[in-house]
Formats: structure tokens, C-alpha cells, sequence
């Protein structure tokens, strides 16, 4: 009986459960029921895995079914229902206890340290990796979360003992939080799928067309372009996951990767930054670059964008000369 | 090349549209992205069927937010953020410049470790960050309140060192989504295996100079200080 990677989503369908749980009990909200659904439909959605597949032998239909529900949780999120609560403000009556003061970040500094444990161990150590996941091709995401999941749960042990609470209080805080946190838990994935499927849609083809088309023989102008269209279209599009399949699939992967023989790994990890630096010059990720504006009482709202823009500049220059020298490694 | 690919930049259009009519981001990105297949004459069946093959396969993204949150909604209820905030005001720095590069370090460095829910704009820049590099000034130059630019400048950049110091941290964390994202696409889209470690590796040359250039700029900041306050001493 093998690890499988939809046992750590189903344990994300139990939290997202609970909380729709604890949404749909509080009627004091009159929105209550949208809400919960919200979470609820999330909880079902982490449900599906292999299993699903085998069961119902038809997988386009799962997932159009899924593509469905997909449409009616942004339909829901982007109704006022799902607004953001207001963060909390500090409370007044803190006060500090000088034994937590030094014990209450060491399960948070556990959770990466039994992560970069889990993902050495389980990459160099063949036959742990095959008791826990069987022989089949190496997943690095599997690693990757089943190794955070341990993480956590080492560090919930912790937690629970230093603050002597109980692991359902931390569902229901859990809960709290993510109520607080709204819609834009599904941010990230909505802003992958606009890439993935504007790639699909072709834009990656197009792009690879007008890079091809301003007949660039030269590596370095071609970095360049790889550099500078990651921040374009992240500024374009919100977030670099947005941009990284397009360009990657557009100049990244046919261009740098096979006909320049860059190495794929650097080629990646320096577009995703690029992606980054676009970012920061973006109104469209208001979370880091407007909100904060109105948070500091700064009139102009686009001012935290014009601090960043020299740093981000720079960096994007940088960027393209690492990338030329160190694709070739 | 196939024609009608070039139809597909349209999306972009689309997305300006929405972002100008102050709509909804999801709301945006989905119907940019339906419209931009539907261009291309994927037929809807498809589009839809796409769309919940691709959120299936980035499942990942939120669950690396989800799971740390029982740990950390726990220990936020414990006040994690107030013993953040005592372990950052207990660095006493004689300026504004040199606190934020103390903070610029412990920011990359945590988000490195994943730690990226220390900080944070309602959490700490606002109520700690900027009101400190604002008291550290006061108390160099012996003011007793800042002139409107200079304390706008002070908080904007406060802001951006949070911002600089996460993006160029977070994607040293080894299971940082991104990173994540990055490889299964490259996988999915080319068959290219790589590995997810040596990704995060090569974030530490551009985590190094955005340190660089963010710290000359923070110099840059003090010396600005010095020039515009340092005759009221």
C-alpha cells in the first residue's frame, strides 16, 4: 500500500469541510450559505484523484464537471459575498508571556526545516522514496508536499503542547483565518489557469512567431526578450503564473532551452524572478502594490509602485546577464 | 505557423478591459481566458473541460498555503505577530536606512525558509515598519515631526523592502509553489524533467543582487535624509 499524492489533498478536503461547517452553523451572517458553499465545493474539488478516474471511466467528463464548479466558485468569489474581512487589528490587551515569547517560533521554523529534510532525504535516498511511494518515476511535487504536510503536522504537535491547545482549536483558527482570507485563496490558481489556457489558446505559439520573426540570431537579444516579456506580461496579466507558461512555452522553453541548449532549470527559476520584478510595477497585484498605499494614509496610490520600479528595473538588467552567462552551465 | 494563434494576443486586450472597468480579478482572468479560447475555436465543451484539467494539476498552490495555516492560525492567536514585533523592535538603528536593510535581510531570509507569513503590510510594515523608520529618523536628525514628502517617502519605502524582500526570497524555498508550477509545466509542456531543488538553487544569484541594489538604494535614502533634515540639528 503505497503513498498515494491524493491522500494530502483529501487532508485538505477534511480542513476546507470543517470550515464550510463552521460558516453554514454561524447564521448570524446572512450570507452564510454562499460562503460555506464556497469552501464546500473547494473541499469536494480536492476530493478527485486517481481514484475518481478509475471509477468513472470518463475522464473528459470529470473534467468538464470540475471546469464547471471551477466557473460557479468564481462566480461566488467575485460576488461581495466573498469580500475579504477586515484584518485584525492588534489586540490592546497583549500580554507577553516570557515563556512563549521564546518558544513560539520554533514550530514555525520547524515546518521548512522538516520540509528541506524530507525533500534531501526522500530525493537521495532511493528505497525510503520506494517504502513510502512505490517504483514508479521520481514526483518531485509528491516530495515536495508530502515532506511540508510532515512539517506541519510535527509542528501542530508542537504548537499544541507550547500553547496547550488542541488540534481542533487549531481547525477552528484555521477556519477563522481563511474566512478572513476570502476569495483570493483562489487567486493563484485562477491567474495559472489564464495562463495555461491562453497558452493553450495559442499564445505561446504567437509569441514564438514574433520572436522568430524579428529573425534575432543573437543569444543575447534573445535573453533579453525572455527577460523583459516575463514583466511585461506579468505586469499585463497580475502575477507571473499568469506569464510564465506563455512566455516559457513561447521563447523559454523552444528558443533558450533546445536551440540555444540553455539549462532548463536556470532558465526557469530566472524567468519566474523576471515575472516578479513585473509585478512589482503592476496596479494589478493591488494586494502588494495599492492596498498598502491606503494602509499608510500615502495619497498616491501609485506611489509604493514608483519606489519599486528603479529596484525592479535593475533587477531585470541583472537578470538578463545572469541568464546569459549562466544558462550555459 | 498557424494562423489564427495570433488571435489569441486578444486576451491581453481583454484583460486591460477588465482591469479599466474594476472588475473582478477572477472574474477577469477566467473570462479573458475563455474568450481568448473561444477566439481560437477551442469549442466551449473543451474550454470548460480545460479549465478543470488545469485546476486539478494546480492543486498544489493553495494547498502550500492551507496546510502551514493550522500551525500558524494557531500561534496567531497567541499573538505571534506581537512577538514579531518585540523581536523587530528590539533592533535599535540609528536610521531609517539601516533599519530597513535589517529588515530587508530577515524578510528574504524567513520567506527562504518559507516562512512568508512573518511580515506582511496590515500585519507589520504598517503598524511597526514604517512607524519605526519614522521614530528613527525623528530621533537622529532631533525632530519632532517629519515634513509630508519626507514621511510618505519613508513609508513607501518601507513598503517596497517588504515586497522586494519576499519576492526575492520566497522562491529559494525549495516547496515554494511557484517553484512548484515552474516544473510541472515544464515537464507537462515539453517532457523536460528538472529538478525542483536546483530551482530554488539558481533564485540565490538574483536574491543576492536585488539585496545589492535594494541596500545602495536604502544608502541612497540616508544620505537624501542627512542632505534634507541634517541642517536642523
Amino acid at each position: 500500500m503505497y503513498f498515494h499524492q491524493v491522500y494530502l489533498y483529501w487532508l485538505a478536503s477534511f480542513i476546507l469541510f470543517f470550515v464550510a461547517i463552521i460558516i453554514w452553523k454561524d447564521k448570524k451572517d446572512e450570507r452564510y450559505f454562499t460562503k460555506g458553499l464556497f469552501w464546500f465545493l473547494y473541499g469536494i474539488l480536492f476530493l478527485i484523484g486517481d481514484w475518481t478516474y478509475q471509477l468513472i471511466n470518463n475522464k473528459k467528463l470529470i473534467n468538464v464537471t470540475v471546469g464547471v464548479l471551477v466557473i460557479i466558485l468564481s462566480l461566488i468569489a467575485s460576488t461581495s459575498t466573498m469580500k475579504s474581512a477586515p484584518f485584525k487589528i492588534p489586540t490592546k490587551n497583549f500580554v507577553s508571556s516570557r515563556d512563549l515569547e521564546k518558544k513560539i517560533f520554533f514550530p514555525i521554523i520547524l515546518i521548512p526545516v522538516i520540509t528541506m529534510i524530507g525533500i534531501i532525504f526522500l530525493k537521495t535516498n532511493n528505497s525510503g522514496y520506494f517504502f513510502l511511494f512505490g517504483s514508479g518515476k521520481y514526483q518531485a511535487v509528491l516530495v515536495s508536499l508530502f515532506s511540508i504536510t510532515i512539517g506541519t503536522i510535527l509542528g501542530l504537535v508542537v504548537a499544541c503542547k507550547i500553547t496547550q491547545e488542541t488540534p481542533l482549536q487549531s481547525l477552528q483558527q484555521t477556519g477563522k483565518v481563511l474566512n478572513a482570507v476570502g476569495w483570493t485563496f483562489m487567486l493563484p490558481q485562477v491567474l495559472a489557469i489564464l495562463g495555461l489556457l491562453s497558452n493553450q489558446s495559442g499564445m505561446g505559439t504567437a509569441i514564438s512567431w514574433l520572436a522568430d520573426s524579428l529573425y534575432i540570431q543573437n543569444r543575447f537579444i534573445t535573453v533579453a526578450l525572455y527577460v523583459l516579456s516575463m514583466a511585461l506580461f506579468s505586469m499585463i496579466m497580475g502575477n507571473s503564473f499568469a506569464s510564465f507558461p506563455i512566455i516559457s512555452s513561447g521563447i523559454g522553453i523552444p528558443i533558450l532551452i533546445n536551440k540555444y541548449g540553455g539549462n532548463p532549470e536556470v532558465v526557469a527559476s530566472i524567468g519566474m524572478l523576471s515575472g516578479y520584478c513585473g509585478t512589482l510595477m503592476t496596479p494589478m497585484a493591488a494586494n502588494f502594490n495599492i492596498i498598502p498605499t491606503v494602509l499608510l494614509n500615502i495619497p498616491d496610490k501609485y506611489a509604493v509602485i514608483k519606489t519599486q520600479i528603479p529596484t525592479s528595473v535593475s533587477i531585470l538588467i541583472i537578470n538578463i546577464f545572469l541568464l546569459y552567462y549562466l544558462m550555459r552551465l | 505557423m498557424p494562423e489564427n494563434s495570433l488571435e489569441s494576443l486578444v486576451g491581453i486586450f481583454l484583460i486591460f478591459l477588465g482591469f479599466l472597468a474594476r472588475l473582478n480579478i477572477v472574474l477577469t482572468a477566467l473570462c479573458s481566458g475563455i474568450i481568448t479560447a473561444a477566439i481560437s475555436h477551442i469549442p466551449l465543451v473543451n474550454i470548460i473541460g480545460k479549465i478543470g484539467e488545469y485546476f486539478l494539476i494546480t492543486r498544489n498552490l493553495p494547498f502550500i498555503f492551507l496546510i502551514p495555516l493550522l500551525v500558524i492560525s494557531l500561534l496567531e492567536k497567541h499573538s505571534l505577530t506581537e512577538y514579531a514585533k518585540i523581536w523587530i523592535a528590539k533592533i535599535s538603528t540609528a536610521t531609517a536606512g539601516r533599519l530597513l536593510m535589517i529588515y530587508f535581510f530577515i524578510r528574504q531570509l524567513s520567506a527562504g525558509l518559507g516562512l512568508t507569513g512573518i511580515g506582511g503590510h496590515p500585519q507589520l510594515v504598517c503598524p511597526l515598519l514604517a512607524p519605526m523608520s519614522e521614530e528613527a529618523t525623528l530621533r537622529k536628525y532631533n525632530m519632532v515631526s517629519l515634513p509630508y514628502r519626507v514621511r510618505h517617502r519613508l513609508r513607501c519605502m518601507a513598503a517596497a523592502t517588504e515586497n522586494i524582500g519576499l519576492f526575492f526570497g520566497e522562491d529559494i524555498f525549495v516547496a515554494f509553489g511557484a517553484i512548484l508550477f515552474a516544473h510541472n509545466f515544464i515537464l507537462k509542456s515539453s517532457g523536460i524533467q528538472t529538478n525542483p531543488i536546483h530551482i530554488a538553487f539558481w533564485s540565490f544569484p538574483t536574491a543576492f543582487f536585488s539585496f545589492l541594489v535594494h541596500s545602495i538604494r536604502l544608502r541612497k535614502l540616508d544620505a537624501d535624509l542627512a542632505k534634507i533634515l541634517g541642517g536642523t540639528k
